[in-house]
């Protein structure tokens, strides 16, 4: 049968995804523009990479968010979350990577700003 | 006969569980390894180093209160200053944290002991000998005076710097290999020793700042250890790095110092947060608002302080896109550190705050901290920065964040947890006098310094003229340092005075968390391990303390008069194994003692003492490994109470020491990533790398790879066959793995060496050497592992059921396949690509 959302994984390192996303986003815009800037490759480039980093980046996130909105039961119980039940302990898993994903969200449109206004590489 | 009656069978038990856990008496005491003993000394050592810190900053002071000071010299002027930081920095700031999260995670995780206690005994020696071999410099006038982030070419200098720069370098990478064992130490603990029951969503804030904390160590330190590496390499051997005359650059430098300087900060800040977390919810009468909030800003703030560094870079004259990338992720981590303030407002709006000593440093503390991260905002805009960078404006806002974000939240959990540590309490009253003392001093004197840097005061000039108009703000700064320093004294008097009869109850503040179950007059810990339904158990499980007191938990005796730990699942705390854990030891002592004297006489270029010291270092660490890790049991399982068995020997991904390899491999693969963005940094910003130099070619490093991958995979299949039933077969293969091994390390070396390159001519060769030196060095290091594995299997200490050294080795080998994968596709084919 065929499912929109993959299977669920239980694991620690899942709480992690949406910020390694950022991480590697931030690397590969500061990696490229020092790149071209170093050799005097137009800056152009960079900022259309960027933007479709970006708009990779931030997908990844929204994909990662729903999984953990779905770990998060889609909302149906609120926190804390505190039992001492492997359901409770999803719970938390799912709510805590949402949040990170709301936060590693809004940190890749900040790391999309500066191609957006800046066009050269002036120092 | 008659049974035992139920009375006579538990003080049997505290009997045998005294004895197991009994501190070593006498000079003995030196050899113990138990995290409550190496905890205090580690504290301790930090604290005398803060104060010794704290009247190098007063000298500073001193000399600085009125224009043209003739006090100190130049010189020593900047050796003290450069000491202060380094001090605060290395020896206090970090080590401390390492020293709370040693003596409280057990308690707080329902921990007898840390996984691994000689390693933090190890740590705690080398940070010891380390650190009065840089403090010690200064009475010499021999102590580092380039400032305490030794930018070349000032400090590669060898005439301007002396050995100052040498005792820097190899006195820190000393101590950093201290963090990065209590970083293997406390990631290991928080997620295999955690009690029964205790999952992750039950686990106390403190232990996930660790945990994060303890991650973020791994990619931090590396870096600078690399740094340190090429540094030190340029001035000893005239490898030129940061030489621009010779393809190196000063900026590279900066770089590798600072992916570890900024984090670092965050390294610092968050374990202070982490006492605050515990505090608040104590004295607010209810559990933390927010748990989960709390976990997004660590791990938020964990990721995030990683894309700072630049921004103490802004003045380099980097492309402004590039600062900018820097400055919106220094705007941003803004988030995840307002979360946690905001939580813990709201914890307390929620609850009802009772007024204490530790509340008023930890609010004090993040009023200030407030005040150090808004200017924090302003500086990580990089027109703002332009105009203040350098200036005492820079000193003003670090000294907010670091004291606001660090000093208060250390003497707030200094007053909470004393009563658990020393079974006194701490005075009150003396306590409210030393706060209001340490704020209004710590205020007036760093306050003015911001109106200082934006009139215009520079940082580290050790004189400037009365008609700059900067007499009155420096002279009412020294004169708050001056009071700042009053208030320390009160607190270290409070600690030292005699205390007699204040005894202090169980649980004096009725806390919820699993420490204050701990007995402060007995060295086992807990009496018993207990099964943990809750975050605040000793507030929502009523009947935990006297049950677990009883011996009704797990792990009640110690029949074998062993020192026994749980270990349980990552997620879910499901119990797994009884792991017997080390007791006291000479060998992390004497560990110590010979790698620092490596490093010691690596400083003054005592090559021979440095040889012996070489050759002397692995015999205690051998000794150590061979009886103390991986040791078959006399049984396979053991009962633990509550009707469960587990086993008492496991390998493979289980086992805790499979972990401690995979962590501390990772941190290695850290310092390897840094050499090669090392190599691809030159080839940026010089197309030409080479220079014209010839390069190694491909045919050696591709046959070097070959003969690494064949020990690769000779030691994995040696782990199949040995598991398959075959040990000989296996030993067989090992011993093969062990020839290629030198083979491959060899054909590594033959490369530059064939090629005739010389390391002190271009950047170019020195960098192809450091890289194909960090690799052979770690197939040396495989060499060794492979012969260990043989000489146990002869030993009968390695069998096809107990197998964990094995494993251990082949997780070793496969970084090190990858690591040789990468180092020679580098130098042998990424030039042909050019």
């Amino acid at each position: 049968m065929f499912h929109l959302l993959p299977r669920e994984i239980e694991s620690l390192w899942t709480l992690f995804t949406a910020p390694v996303i950022w991480a590697a986003h931030f690397l590969l815009c500061y990696v490229a523009a020092a790149f071209a800037c170093a050799r005097g490759i137009d800056l152009a480039l960079v900022r259309l990479g960027v933007a479709g980093a970006t708009a990779v980046a931030l997908g990844g996130i929204v994909v990662a968010g729903m999984l953990a909105w779905r770990q998060w039961g889609f909302g149906s119980g609120d926190p804390p979350h505190d039992e001492p039940t492997r359901k409770e302990r999803l719970l938390f898993q799912g709510f805590a990577t949402l949040l990170l994903c709301g936060l590693s969200f809004a940190a890749v449109v900040f790391e999309a700003l500066p191609a957006v206004f800046l066009a050269d590489c002036r120092p | 006969m008659t049974a035992p009656s139920d009375a006579e069978r538990r003080a049997a038990e505290e009997k045998r569980l005294r004895t197991v856990w009994a501190t070593p008496k006498g000079w003995r005491y030196l050899s113990a390894v138990n995290n409550t003993e190496v905890g205090v000394w580690y504290g301790g050592t930090a604290f005398v180093f803060m104060l010794f810190a704290g009247c190098l900053a007063l000298l500073v002071r001193a000399q600085l209160a009125v224009p043209e000071n003739d006090l100190v010299s130049a010189d020593l002027y900047n050796q003290t200053f450069t000491l202060h930081g380094t001090v605060m920095m290395f020896l206090f700031a970090v080590p401390i944290f390492e020293a709370v999260a040693i003596y409280l995670l057990p308690a707080m995780l329902g921990a007898r002991e840390m996984p691994f206690p000689r390693l933090g005994a190890f740590g705690f020696w080398s940070f010891f000998l380390g650190g009065i071999f840089v403090c010690g410099s200064i009475f010499f006038g021999a102590a580092p005076s380039a400032g305490w982030f030794m930018y070349p070419p000032l400090a590669t200098d060898e005439e301007f710097t002396g050995i100052g720069a040498d005792i820097w370098l190899l006195g820190l990478s000393f101590i950093e290999v201290a963090s990065i064992a209590a970083a293997v130490e406390i990631i290991v603990g928080v997620m295999k020793c955690r009690a029964p029951g205790m999952r992750i969503n039950l686990m106390p804030l403190f232990a996930w700042y660790l945990l994060i904390v303890a991650g973020m160590i791994l990619f931090a330190f590396p870096p600078l250890i690399a740094g340190d590496l090429l540094f030190e390499m340029q001035r000893m051997f005239d490898w030129p790095f940061f030489d621009a005359e010779r393809g190196g650059d000063p900026l590279l430098w900066q770089h590798l110092f600072w992916i570890f300087g900024h984090p670092e900060v965050y390294i610092i800040f968050l374990p202070s947060i982490a006492i605050l977390a515990m505090i608040v919810p104590t004295f607010s009468g209810r559990p933390i608002v927010g748990y989960s909030w709390i976990v997004l800003a660590a791990v938020g703030t964990g990721f995030l302080s990683f894309g700072l560094w630049v921004h103490h870079m802004f003045a380099t004259g980097l492309p402004q896109i590039s600062l900018a990338f820097f400055s919106a992720a220094s705007e941003a981590v803004a988030i995840p550190t307002g979360v946690q303030i905001f939580v813990f407002l709201a914890t307390m709006l929620a609850g009802r705050v009772t007024r204490s000593t530790p509340m008023l440093f930890g609010t004090g503390g993040v009023a200030i901290f407030v005040i150090g991260g808004l200017t924090g905002v302003m500086v990580a805009l990089a027109p703002f920065d332009w105009q203040a960078h350098d200036t005492y404006f820079v000193v003003a806002h670090l000294h907010y964040v670091l004291a606001g974000g660090m000093l208060f939240p250390v003497v707030a959990g200094i007053y909470y947890w004393w009563p658990l540590v020393s079974g006194r309490m701490l005075s009150d009253r003396v306590g409210r006098i030393a706060f209001w003392t340490m704020f209004a001093g710590f205020n007036l004197a760093f306050f003015p310094m911001h109106l200082a840097g934006l009139w215009g005061m520079p940082r580290r000039v050790f004189v400037y003229p009365a008609e700059a108009g900067l007499g009155l703000v420096n002279l009412l700064s020294s004169i708050g340092a001056a009071i700042f320093a009053a208030g320390v004294l009160v607190v270290v008097f409070d600690v030292l005075r005699p205390k007699r009869g204040a005894v202090a109850p169980d649980n004096p503040w009725n806390a919820g968390t699993l420490e204050w179950a701990a007995q402060a007059d007995e060295t086992w810990g807990l009496r018993s391990i207990p099964r943990i339904e809750s975050r605040y158990p000793v507030w929502e499980q009523p009947d935990l303390v006297a049950e677990l007191r009883a011996g009704n938990g797990y792990l009640p005796d110690a029949e074998e008069g062993r020192r026994e730990a749980l270990i349980t699942s990552v997620l879910d705390a499901a119990p797994e194994q009884v792991l017997r854990v080390a007791g006291p030891s000479w060998l992390p002592l004497a560990s110590a003692i010979t790698l620092g004297g490596v490093f010691i006489a690596l400083t003054f270029h005592w090559w021979l003492t440095t040889l012996v010291f070489a050759v002397l270092f692995p015999i205690p660490l051998l000794t150590w490994i061979w009886t103390g890790t991986a040791e078959i049991p006399e049984k396979p399982a053991k009962p633990i109470g509550r009707g469960e068995t587990l086993p008492l020997y496991v390998s493979g991904q289980s086992a805790v020491g499979w972990w401690g390899m995979f962590i501390t491999m990772t941190g290695d693969a850290t310092a390897f990533a840094s050499l090669v963005f090392g190599y691809f940094f030159y080839w940026t910003i010089t197309p030409d790398l080479a220079a014209g130099h010839e390069g190694p070619g491909p045919l050696w490093p591709m046959l070097a790879t070959a003969l690494v991958l064949l020990a690769w995979a000779a030691t994995v299949a040696a782990r199949s066959w040995n598991r398959g039933g075959a040990p000989g077969l296996a030993r067989l293969a090992l011993i093969a793995g062990a020839a290629f091994s030198l083979c491959g390390a060899a054909a590594g070396l033959a490369g530059p060496w064939a090629a005739g390159l010389d390391p002190t001519a271009h950047v170019y060769p020195a960098t192809v050497w450091v890289i194909v030196i960090w690799t052979v060095a770690h197939v040396a290091v495989g060499l060794v592992m492979q012969i260990y594995c043989v000489a146990r299997g002869v030993a009968g200490r390695l069998t096809p059921a107990h197998d964990a050294d094995l494993r251990n080795t082949t997780l070793y080998f496969h970084f090190l396949a990858a690591t040789a994968i990468v180092a020679f596709a580098v130098v042998g084919l990424f030039p042909l690509a050019l």
